[in-house]
């Protein structure tokens, strides 16, 4: 069992809280309308990406999905910069050009949220493939769902990924439905992993909620790509707290079976084994808790008091 | 007649076509049990049951192609797009198959399968999810391509879709499901495909536009009836097979033309129609045909530059008074 060290301990903790804070504060702009388009949040799956990316380089690369600020935030993104980006702001990642389905941040190896569900896997493959050919040690991460496992481009992406041994971990955040489709509707059987025998690499089904768990089997997943012996997928169950997108009422879900997931929440949960092992005491806790806040009110704030795009911009970057 | 919205009057139309025609079905992601991710489908489930209101995967070029078998061998699906953006996943299928198996055959096979969802810009849904899809099936031999502009048109055109032996691509607009018209009760209306209308007879110039952009045009001509200059108004429906009868007749009539579109210019609909108007009528033309377009680039995301890229009624109507050469405000 590989434990997470104090130092990426507390910064997957952070993250999370992160993470949780920014998104919530997402959905109070969207419901103000200073927030526009399809918004898909992540509050309830937010150990997921803050696990994974505690695990990874700066220069490691990440291919998001729909549900990606989470998964760009815990890569490493400015909060200030992101939240500009879902205000359409000319400071944000993309000069508020992409928006939250278009997020990329080249710096940090975001290749970018994706609005076309499972779009992004081959492309995660292809970084894998430019990492291996040029030999860099670099691990990319592909996120997806479960709605996303049944795409062709999902299908494509792993076996191109397993026959060439590409350093890449496949982490599916499988959060029981696809849209308003649960699972059981859209898919056969309850593993995905399972699936990854079929393509000859390895497959790990795992609590997306019990932190050190999946830490477990990210890190091996990570080490192994990093060290040549290929690709992982990775399948952390978990679950959303919130509508599919902003706006969108749950009726489709059985309200104790939120409940249900509510008392699984991995921020208590994994506050506990760090204050069990002497990692957080009270007052840090409730430091920490509070320099996020602030971090995601000055984000807010930022976003807000910056400019639009000049108007020029809606016609600049059509080509390189 | 009934008063219905757009999205009803395309409900009306399931319905009726799926009690007329045992050979018909509903397949695509969230159609059943959720009635339809913009409710078109609603109810459908409960009267048709799971054989024929069909909820898919995530797997655009997988359900189209099982609906394109099907109809090889005398189904009548109607494949549901949950946005026409994701028919692109599924473009092979309807450009290599669905278009050109009755070709290819010899005429052996035939594929009457309909491919609908909402198409268009909306408001900040960005790049991937705000294309004028129309403009990547109107090339293609074989393939018809519709996009209603009102309740009744939705609801006669999608009937005459699914009644036909041919591929149809019938691409909605997102932005007009709420809107309300007046539509025909009777079970057996019906609009051929291929038929445009003049949605408002005008002397002085022809305007044609579509979904959202025939509506910014019927405003940009109210207000221009105001400087003196009287606006005809086309409305092809059918983009393909296009009625180019109709389009020359309001030209001889006004010898002037706009058009308008909301997706990007190079190679539009707007192309192929002065193309047409110059071939057939070249000599009535008092000057050159206008195209008002979105941008050449991808839809940005933030609101002002969504408002920049996208054709406005003051655009339309700036180049009316171009080619009519008059100096308005
Ligand atoms: C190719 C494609 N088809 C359909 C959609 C519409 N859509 C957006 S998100 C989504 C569900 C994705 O489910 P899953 O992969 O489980 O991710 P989750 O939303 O649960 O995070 C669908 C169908 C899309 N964006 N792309
Ligand atoms: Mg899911």
């Amino acid at each position: 069992m590989r434990e997470p060290t104090r130092d990426q301990a507390l910064r997957i903790y952070r993250t999370m809280h992160l993470i949780r804070r920014f998104e919530e504060r997402v959905a109070e702009c969207f419901a103000a309308a200073e927030i526009p388009g399809f918004i898909h949040l992540a509050v309830g799956q937010e150990s997921v990406p803050a696990t994974v990316c505690a695990l990874l380089e700066r220069d490691d690369l990440v291919g998001a999905t729909h549900r990606g600020h989470g998964q760009v935030l815990a890569k490493g993104a400015e909060p200030r910069r992101v939240m500009a980006e879902l205000f359409g702001r000319a400071t944000g990642y993309c000069r508020g050009k992409g928006g939250s389905m278009h997020l990329c941040a080249m710096d940090l190896g975001v290749l970018g949220t994706n609005g076309v569900v499972g779009a992004n896997l081959p492309i995660a493959v292809g970084t894998a493939l430019a990492a291996q050919v040029r030999a860099t040690r670099q691990v990319t991460v592909g996120f997806f769902g479960d709605g996303a496992a049944n795409t062709g481009a999902a299908h494509e992406a792993l076996n191109l990924a397993a026959v060439w041994d590409l350093p890449v971990v496949f982490v599916c955040e499988n959060n029981l439905y696809a849209e308003f489709t649960p699972q059981a509707v859209h898919t056969k059987g309850t593993s995905i992993a399972a699936r990854a025998a079929a393509y000859g690499m390895r497959g790990v089904q795992v609590d997306g909620n019990d932190v050190p768990a999946l830490f477990d089997a990210a890190a091996e997943a990570v080490d192994a790509a990093r060290s040549g012996a290929g690709p992982t997928l990775l399948e952390a169950m978990t679950y959303r707290w919130r509508g599919h997108h902003e706006g969108d009422p749950m009726a489709y879900r059985a309200k104790d079976e939120l409940e249900a997931w509510r008392a699984k929440d991995a921020i208590p949960r994994f506050r506990a084994w760090l204050v069990e092992r002497g990692m957080l005491a009270a007052d840090e806790d409730e430091r920490l808790v509070g320099a996020v806040a602030a971090e995601v009110d000055d984000a807010t704030e930022f976003a807000r008091r910056s400019p639009w795009p000049a108007p020029e911009a809606a016609l600049e970057d059509v080509h390189a | 007649m009934a008063v219905m919205t757009y999205r009803e009057a395309l409900n009306q139309a399931l319905r009726e076509e799926l009690r007329r025609d045992e050979r018909v079905f509903v397949i695509g992601e969230e159609v059943g049990l959720y009635d339809g991710a913009y409710k078109v489908t609603q109810g459908l489930l409960k009267e048709f049951g799971a054989k024929r209101i069909v909820d898919t995967p995530i797997a655009e070029s997988g359900f189209t192609g099982v609906g394109i078998g099907a109809a090889m061998v005398g189904l009548r699906p109607v494949v549901e797009m949950m946005t026409f953006n994701f028919a692109l996943v599924a473009l092979d299928q309807i450009v290599n198959a669905a278009a050109k198996l009755s070709y290819m055959s010899g005429g052996q096979f035939n594929v009457p399968i309909v491919i609908r969802g909402p198409g268009g810009p909306a408001h900040q849904l960005a790049a991937q999810h705000s294309q004028s899809m129309e403009v990547y099936f109107y090339h293609v031999p074989g393939l018809k391509v519709v996009r209603p502009s009102t309740p009744a048109d939705a609801k006669g055109l999608l009937k005459s879709a699914i009644r036909d032996d041919n591929p149809v691509v019938f691409i909605e607009s997102e932005t007009l499901y709420g809107i309300k018209g007046e539509v025909p009760d009777d079970p057996d209306f019906t609009i051929p495909l291929g038929q445009a209308v003049v949605r408002r007879e005008g002397r002085d110039v022809t305007v044609i536009a579509y979904t959202g952009m025939l509506y910014r045009a019927l405003e940009a001509a109210e207000a221009l009836e105001k400087e003196g200059i009287s606006v005809e108004i086309v409305d092809p429906r059918t983009l393909r097979p296009m009625d180019v009868p109709t389009i020359i007749g309001s030209v001889r009539k006004t010898h002037r033309v706009v058009v308008a579109e909301a997706g990007a210019g190079f190679a539009g609909m707007g192309s192929e129609i002065s193309a047409f108007i110059t071939e057939q009528a070249f000599d009535d033309l008092d000057a050159p045909v206008e195209r008002v377009t979105g941008a050449n680039a991808p839809m940005p995301y933030a609101k002002n530059l969504e408002r920049a890229k996208t054709p406005s009624k003051e655009k339309i109507m700036a180049a009316v008074r171009r080619v009519c050469y008059a100096n308005g405000s």
